[in-house]
């Protein structure tokens, strides 16, 4: 068995390992109830594909937030890739290229939040604040504030985001893919344990020879890497980018991560509740949707949910 | 304050903690509480203190049974209890931190800094301290943080006073001043419960002693009516062959060089050499820049100049990475904060420094891991169910085994310990030394930094003498004598 998941035995409940799973359940069957049409193949799909994005932002979260950091400029680095990919696009490049190529740029951002954080000594509140404004700006000035289109038909990048795969959305499998991917990198390798040590005592870690800079940066590249990826997932369901893409989705993100129940301040946690938490955030907006309540009312209860998942963790803990 | 405890009962889930404990506490005495770590001292202080409420049995004060709703009511009731883990906020200030939640203000809620700093100067001059009120707790050492909870507890009017290690980081001066204070409490009519695992401050200012073992009280006695080795044979339950091992060493070459380290204030033009095999103890005061030297050994902080040679070569150390792809390995004086990660359990906190070998394509091979992390807590003799148990449900002694079985792991050609076993109680630490042994008798060098001197004196084969940042002496194992070491850290001849 994986150590992660044995490590969780020992110093979580049973709520905090299965709590959130429940919940989601729980969600699921309310909202069948009050409108069966929610538990519809064609209606998962759809649920899928819209939680790709949330998702793969969430993913990179969960490593930073276990480290003990935070990371608030994910939803401008994909506006910023996003817009670069797009602009790459419209000047002629051949769309994969330019989807690869955003991708690094992102990891690159992330990178950069990495070196201020280590190298520049900062706290990572501080550091992704700001950069998420230098990020926003940039996007802002690069695509004058208008949206680019025009990206061409290219069958591959066309696939990205409104594709399907067996019947599956392509977004929802990337989602998948990545998910198993960055779950063998965190449960499986010695990468997944160095996260995890960092967040538990960065001190005793540096003394026991993990290079702790050289670690933080990578997930900080990581988290852009996957924000950016999301980027082009969105530039392909939009067939444009949009200068004020990914507003907030940092919130979204975060809010993802705590639900599945990791905590803020590092070393504990697991990819499998990211997963639930973002589950459990788009089974809201798309249930609440069906239900018919208007939006206004859906960032309430988003928000009391969160409130109630963070008290029962709490309690059930303590 | 006369206090009776009897027969107290207390489990923590399966785990049974106090079986059956009677302790009494006669007013004006100082009354020394040992036992081993993990014998329930703690647990039944904070029984007393009305932390935790005992599943059976009585406490019995004045006459008349008591049962404190919480730890604020202890206190209120004249109950202090001084913590080995010091309640210090190191933003704040020694005056904020002295009457943190119990602060003097006039009826509109204002603070009455004056009165404050009249009522603390008074504390502060019975215990013969000077520490600037405005200076931030943060900056004072460790020693002047013990004395500012001593004065906490002095200023609410206890009548019973709990320390629990209160001398573990204070230099010979303070404890000579917290004595004095001790003796004169008593004859104020308070008494005082102390805890401490060193027996010599036990002989020289207890009344009587009770001694803990598994949960059970063993004896009480008055002090003139017992000696050490008696007071330690009920402690282990054992006879207790000698403190320190028998150690024959047999030294190889020079594995590490140090030339002319310098750091800014902290220390100058450091040189010496360890063997391999070899046991070298580095004595001194606190605050003669032992653990500096050690750290910047390590990678820790900067040097000025200097030179570091592994097995001849020089070699460049920049972080604690280098230091130990270098070869060396460092146990730090402070277990919970810097050698372990205490709510990983103990397979992860091992396999931490041994990631390189336990996954050297990046994969965590588990069995591997699994393999050898039970076997080194077999070897180390590591009391624990499992090898998943949380690191911070263990015992001192058990802690620093693990912190030991971390390092093992990466065959270390030097392996810095400093205060190996601080905190650790008699039993441990003969394991602890044998270990030693072992380890040199493979060809490892040690390099021991230590506060206690019979542990110096007892293990090392070559010792060095710090002062104010310089080494003033190095004696040989047959020269190394208590009164020669003291003259040469205090900057004598």
């Amino acid at each position: 068995m994986n150590s992660q998941v044995k490590l969780m035995k020992n110093n979580t409940s049973v709520w905090q390992k299965f709590g959130p799973l429940f919940a989601l359940i729980l969600l699921f069957a309310i909202i069948t109830v009050l409108n069966p049409s929610f538990l519809t193949p064609l209606n998962i799909m759809n649920l899928l594909r819209q939680i790709s994005i949330n998702a793969l932002i969430a993913f990179g979260m969960t490593f930073i937030i276990l480290t003990g950091g935070i990371d608030l400029s994910v939803g401008s680095i994909l506006a910023l890739s996003s817009a670069l990919m797009a602009g790459m696009m419209v000047s002629g490049m051949d769309p994969i290229l330019a989807i690869i190529v955003g991708v690094l740029l992102g990891t690159i951002m992330g990178v950069i939040n990495g070196l201020l954080i280590t190298k520049g000594k900062m706290a990572p509140f501080i550091a992704t604040l700001a950069s998420m404004t230098i990020f926003r700006g940039l996007t802002l000035v690069y695509t004058e504030g208008k949206p680019i289109t025009g990206l061409g038909d290219s069958l591959g990048f066309q696939l990205l985001g409104r594709g399907y795969f067996f019947g599956i959305p392509v977004p929802a499998v990337t989602m998948i893919l990545a998910f198993f991917m960055l779950w063998f990198l965190l449960h499986k390798t010695a990468f997944g344990r160095k996260t995890y040590a960092i967040g538990g005592n960065e001190k005793a870690s540096r003394i026991s020879g993990i290079k702790v800079d050289r670690v933080k940066i990578m997930i900080y590249g990581l988290a852009g890497t996957a924000a950016a990826l999301a980027g082009a997932i969105l530039t392909s369901r939009l067939n444009s980018a949009q200068p004020t893409a990914g507003q907030s989705y940092e919130m979204d993100a975060i809010a993802a991560v705590v639900l599945g129940g990791t905590s803020l301040s590092g070393g504990k946690g697991r990819m499998f509740g990211t997963l639930i938490g973002v589950l459990i955030i788009g089974t809201l907006n798309n249930g609440l949707n069906l239900l018919g309540v208007s939006s206004f009312y859906q960032q309430v209860v988003k928000g009391i949910v969160i409130i109630v998942a963070v008290l029962l963790d709490r309690k059930k803990s303590a | 304050m006369k206090i009776e405890m009897h027969n107290i009962y207390k489990a923590f889930g399966p785990n049974e903690v106090l079986k059956g404990v009677d302790f009494n506490l006669e007013p004006n005495e100082i009354h020394a509480l040992m036992g081993e770590n993990g014998a329930g001292k703690s647990t039944l202080m904070n029984i007393l203190t009305g932390l935790h409420k005992q599943d059976q049995g009585s406490i019995v004060i004045n006459g008349q049974e008591t049962l404190f709703k919480d730890s604020l009511d202890a206190e209120q009731c004249g109950l202090a209890f001084i913590r080995q883990e010091l309640n210090i906020w190191p933003e704040m200030t020694v005056l904020e931190n002295l009457f943190l939640g119990r602060e003097l203000v006039n009826r509109y809620g204002v603070l009455k800094t004056k009165e404050m700093k009249t009522r603390a100067a008074e504390v502060f001059s019975k215990l013969d301290i000077s520490l600037p009120f405005d200076k931030e707790a943060g900056l004072c050492s460790v020693g002047e943080q013990q004395m500012i909870e001593i004065a906490k507890a002095l200023m609410t009017d206890a009548e019973v006073i709990i320390m629990d290690e209160p001398t573990a980081a204070l230099t010979d001066r303070e404890i000579e001043k917290l004595f004095k204070v001790m003796k004169d409490l008593t004859r104020k009519g308070v008494s005082l419960v102390y805890i401490s695992h060193r027996m010599e401050e036990i002989f020289a200012i207890c009344d009587r002693i009770t001694v803990m073992r598994d949960g059970i009280t063993v004896d009480t006695k008055a002090i003139k009516d017992t000696n050490f080795d008696q007071v330690v044979k009920k402690m282990v339950g054992r006879d207790l062959e000698d403190r320190f091992p028998q150690r024959e060493a047999s030294l190889g070459g020079n594995v590490l060089e140090v030339v002319g380290l310098t750091s800014g204030g902290l220390f100058k033009d450091i040189h010496f050499t360890v063997r391999s095999g070899e046991i070298l103890g580095v004595s001194g005061l606190m605050g003669a820049g032992r653990t500096e030297i050690m750290r910047a050994l390590f990678g820790m902080d900067t040097v000025d100049s200097g030179e570091v040679r592994v097995d001849g070569k020089k070699v460049s150390i920049n972080n604690p990475a280098e230091a130990v792809s270098a070869g060396f390995a460092f146990i730090t004086e402070n277990r919970k904060e810097e050698g372990l990660i205490l709510d990983f359990s103990i397979r992860d906190n091992i396999g931490l420094a041994n990631l390189e070998s336990f996954a050297p394509k990046g994969l965590v091979k588990v069995n591997d891991e699994k393999k050898f992390v039970e076997m080194m807590v077999k070897r180390l003799n590591v009391k624990t169910v499992s090898t998943e148990t949380i690191v911070g449900q263990l015992s001192g002694g058990n802690q620093q085994k693990i912190v030991i079985a971390k390092w093992i792991g990466t065959s270390p050609k030097v392996l810095i310990m400093d205060e190996p076993t601080r905190g650790i109680d008699v039993g441990a630490k003969r394991e602890i030394y044998e270990l030693m042994n072992e380890l040199t008798n493979r060809g490892m060098a040690i390099i021991m930094v230590s506060s206690e001197l019979p542990e110096i004196i007892g293990m090392s084969d070559r010792v060095l003498v710090v002062h104010e940042g310089k080494i003033t002496g190095e004696l040989m194992k047959q020269e190394a004598t208590q009164e020669k070491i003291m003259a040469l850290a205090t900057g004598g001849n």
